[in-house]
């Protein structure tokens, strides 16, 4: 109890501490515009909650390690606790790795963490993309967000293969190695290159403290801003969603921020860290106490990169030995075109969204999600390159799959090499085939309703079975994409009759447009027309 | 001397003398004479070459040839010596199931005294390494960090940096080293079986043989420690690769479905 004057009350504690701030920093209005933010509500728009968790998750043990590790190339004789490396001569970087499995508290689970919630980060951004390429999440105005999020996977890639070379084993040092190769492949300034990232001739004594400081400071630096700017762009364009009843393309249906999605995402950030602890507690990942110091002079078989390069390892391992001698010069083409296509499969990835708009020639904002069936097209390119990916990935793991499944390595081989060429192929006939079947089923719902299972005999003998009307709100939702009218190249002559040039792009432009939107390649959609006589009639159809 | 030249007429002489000569003779052979042992052992050998051609011709002759000299369907056996009868027989490689890139490992149905009756018949058509003894190979003592650079130096291109095997050209590879005996191994190196270069001692010594074996029992054998939990084969990024896809991100995506189903419910009205 105050004694003295108690005339003018006192606000309670919280409201001060928050008057306070906010005459600094202006929370209030801040709060206000934020704190009822909706959100739609999908367990698709959690696949970037787990990649950006298992970021956060990867700083935080990531300062841990730092704490331990040795950035250093000097050599030392090794005279820690693990018995099959003592005596062994290794770099510092070696050695505190080790260390850190066995002598440091935590050290080992911690490291564990690390590394699985790496793979797992890389995983998630990779489906959060498919999720968000399948459903047309890149069109306007989200197109920069996308170009951002495709920069965090290939900074993610290079962050985790940098991570990937720090502790300076046999592995990592084969995996550098080949990386070391696939520079000195580039013509012209590849020894150059070589030279300079390396200091001097591979693997000289400068490589782990520079992979070092890009591990730590340089990558994952702009990633951060990346993220920071991503998350202020999903704010600003407000989340997407699904079509359904009340959901248009001006207005977000969902739970507020505040408190609905804070718990929400704050409990889910726990489960992933939960999951990927447990996971660390009881998987090995990485043991590089068994893997031995790297040596230039050593190698293993079965040395592979994580699976996020994995598509580029088996680029290198599937295509021929090419190379070209010329004037006392080699062109290594059986490494410099694996490292082009590498560039090349990625930036399809990014370009993307600006070839759709610039086929489809739509500016207008897309608030609402496409079912992946209702654009087979893109679903169709999608799961092409999915399959080119998936197809790399085997080629790049291919000595693993030979011994494991008893099979020749040369077949795999060449069974990669053909597949990666035709199954893309295939599997966009077959995806669109899926998805166009699929958007008659729809068609076929709407109009005629949902199969019953109840058999009914009439009384002429004949059998028929009952549909059941769809819905209102589901008859909306498989209705509510629009179609492409495909684009058209438009009259070739003037109004005086001449003829105009048509620009190649033009021409372009339009076939793709056709084979986009044309008439085999998407089902008209029922009308409200077409719904009504059938509807309006009785009985069965 | 007269007492003795006195009797030398007595009628038990000749006995005397008899039994004084032969113990001489005997006391003489027992002291220069090849030990007792290697006298069995010879009998023993030559019978246990008798009977190693019997199972030989049962069980190995049809690819081999009668004597051991090759087929078109088997290589020759001369000079291979006792040392890879022993391996190929005693991991089950021997006799071959039926031909392919390469003769994988199986069940041994010979006992020890069969393959070593065998590997005495094989001996006798050439020299060639010896059967090793346990002081060989044993890896009592032996320098187990030494090993693993010897191994990553001269195995590990093939059999993996712990010996979990490898994929070699045409669907022939670089078998697992898990559970392989010590003599086995010491055996393979010496022998060079099938796709695999020999290590004779002339290149490799004993002592360096043996502390490759310490390493490989040390990081891959029974009672490993395995510090980081479940080893997921030891087979690197791959197994952790498809795991943390399939286990790591599935479980996540399993859990937001779960999160997702469960939300906050807007009030009925």
């Amino acid at each position: 109890m105050s004694t003295a004057t108690d005339t003018k009350k006192k606000a309670p504690a919280g409201e001060r501490v928050a008057d306070w701030a906010d005459g600094r920093l202006g929370i209030y209005s801040l709060a206000k515009a934020n704190m009822r933010k909706i959100f739609p509500d999908h367990w698709s728009f959690m696949l970037g909650e787990i990649a950006l968790y298992s970021f956060i998750i990867i700083i935080l043990t990531g300062v841990y390690l730092t704490l331990f590790f040795h950035p250093s190339m000097n050599e030392i004789e090794y005279h820690g606790s693990y018995v099959p490396m003592q005596g062994i001569r290794m770099t510092e970087a070696y050695a505190s790795t080790l260390d850190i499995s066995f002598d440091v508290r935590g050290g080992l689970l911690i490291r564990q963490i690390h590394h699985w919630a790496a793979l797992i980060f890389l995983a998630a951004m990779f489906v959060h993309m498919m999720r968000v390429f399948f459903t047309g999440a890149f069109r306007k105005p989200r197109e920069i967000n996308w170009l951002f999020g495709f920069l965090l996977f290939v900074l993610g890639m290079f962050t985790g293969f940098t991570g990937y070379s720090l502790p300076d084993d046999l592995l990592s040092g084969t995996g550098v190695r080949f990386t070391q190769g696939a520079i000195l492949a580039t013509p012209i300034v590849g020894t150059y290159l070589s030279m300079f990232l390396f200091g001097g001739e591979f693997p000289g004594h400068d490589m782990v403290a520079r992979f070092y400081s890009i591990h730590i400071l340089l990558l994952p630096g702009i990633m951060l801003g990346l993220v920071v700017a991503h998350l202020i762009l999903v704010f600003y364009h407000k989340h997407t969603q699904f079509a359904g009843p009340g959901r248009t393309n001006k207005n977000v249906v969902g739970m507020p921020l505040l408190p609905v999605y804070m718990a929400k995402a704050g409990g889910f950030f726990f489960l992933v860290f939960g999951v990927i602890a447990l996971i660390a507690g009881m998987f090995t990942i990485n043991p590089v106490w068994a893997l031995g110091p790297y040596r230039p002079d050593h190698v293993s078989t079965g040395a592979q990169p994580d699976w996020y390069m994995g598509f580029a390892e088996g680029l290198v391992r599937v295509m021929p030995g090419w190379e070209i001698n010329l004037w006392g010069h080699t062109l290594v083409l059986g490494v410099f075109i694996p490292l082009v296509l590498f560039g090349v499969v990625l930036a399809v990835l990014a370009v993307y969204p600006f070839i759709e708009s610039w086929i489809t020639g739509d500016k207008r904002e897309h608030h609402i999600l496409d079912r992946p069936r209702n654009a087979p097209t893109r679903t169709a390119l999608g799961v092409a390159w999915v399959t080119g990916y998936v197809i790399m990935l085997l080629g790049g793991g291919n000595d693993i799959f030979a011994t494991h499944f008893h099979l020749s390595i040369n077949a795999i081989t060449w069974f990669v090499r053909i597949t990666y060429f035709v199954g893309p192929v295939l599997a966009f006939i077959i995806t669109k085939r899926i998805c166009l079947g699929l958007q008659r089923r729809d068609k076929d719902k709407v109009l005629h309703g949902r199969e019953s299972g109840i058999i009914k005999r009439l009384p002429h003998g004949e059998f028929v079975e009952v549909h059941e009307p769809l819905a209102q709100g589901d008859l909306y939702k498989l209705t509510a994409h629009e179609q492409y009218k495909p684009a058209e190249i438009g009259p070739t002559v003037d109004e005086n009759g001449v003829r105009r040039k048509v620009k190649l792009t033009e021409r372009l432009r339009a076939r793709l447009s056709k084979s986009y939107y044309g008439e085999h390649n998407q089902i008209d959609k029922p009308t409200a027309d077409e719904y009504k006589e059938i509807t309006s009639g009785h009985g069965h159809h | 001397m007269k007492k003795l030249s006195a009797r030398r007429r007595h009628p038990l002489a000749a006995v005397v003398v008899l039994l004084l000569a032969l113990a001489a003779t005997g006391g003489l052979y027992a002291a220069f004479a090849p030990a007792d042992k290697a006298q069995a052992d010879t009998t023993a050998q030559s019978l246990a070459i008798k009977e190693g051609q019997k199972l030989y011709t049962v069980g190995c002759a049809s690819c081999h040839g009668t004597g051991g000299q090759g087929t078109s369907d088997g290589p020759s056996l001369v000079g291979v010596g006792s040392a890879a009868v022993d391996f190929q027989v005693g991991t089950g490689r021997m006799p071959a199931q039926q031909p392919g890139a390469q003769v994988p490992k199986k069940k041994n149905i010979y006992t020890q005294a069969e393959i070593d009756q065998l590997a005495a018949y094989v001996a006798s058509l050439g020299a060639g390494p010896i059967t090793p003894t346990e002081k060989q190979y044993s890896p009592e003592g032996a320098d187990i960090a030494k090993g693993g650079e010897l191994f990553r130096n001269n195995c590990a291109q093939c059999h993996n940096f712990t010996g979990e095997g490898g994929a070699l050209t045409e669907g022939k590879y670089a078998p697992s080293l898990e559970g392989v005996s010590p003599k086995h191994l010491y055996e393979a190196m010496q022998t060079g079986p099938q796709n695999m270069p020999s290590f004779p001692d002339t290149t490799m010594p004993e002592q360096q043989k043996r502390d490759i074996i310490a390493y490989v029992k040390t990081v891959n054998g029974e009672d490993t420690p395995t510090p980081g939990g479940f080893a997921l084969g030891g087979l690197g990024p791959v197994s952790e690769g498809l795991f943390g896809w399939i286990f790591g991100l599935g479980s996540l995506i399993a859990v937001a479905i779960w999160v997702a189903a469960h939300t906050a419910k807007a009030k009925k009205s």
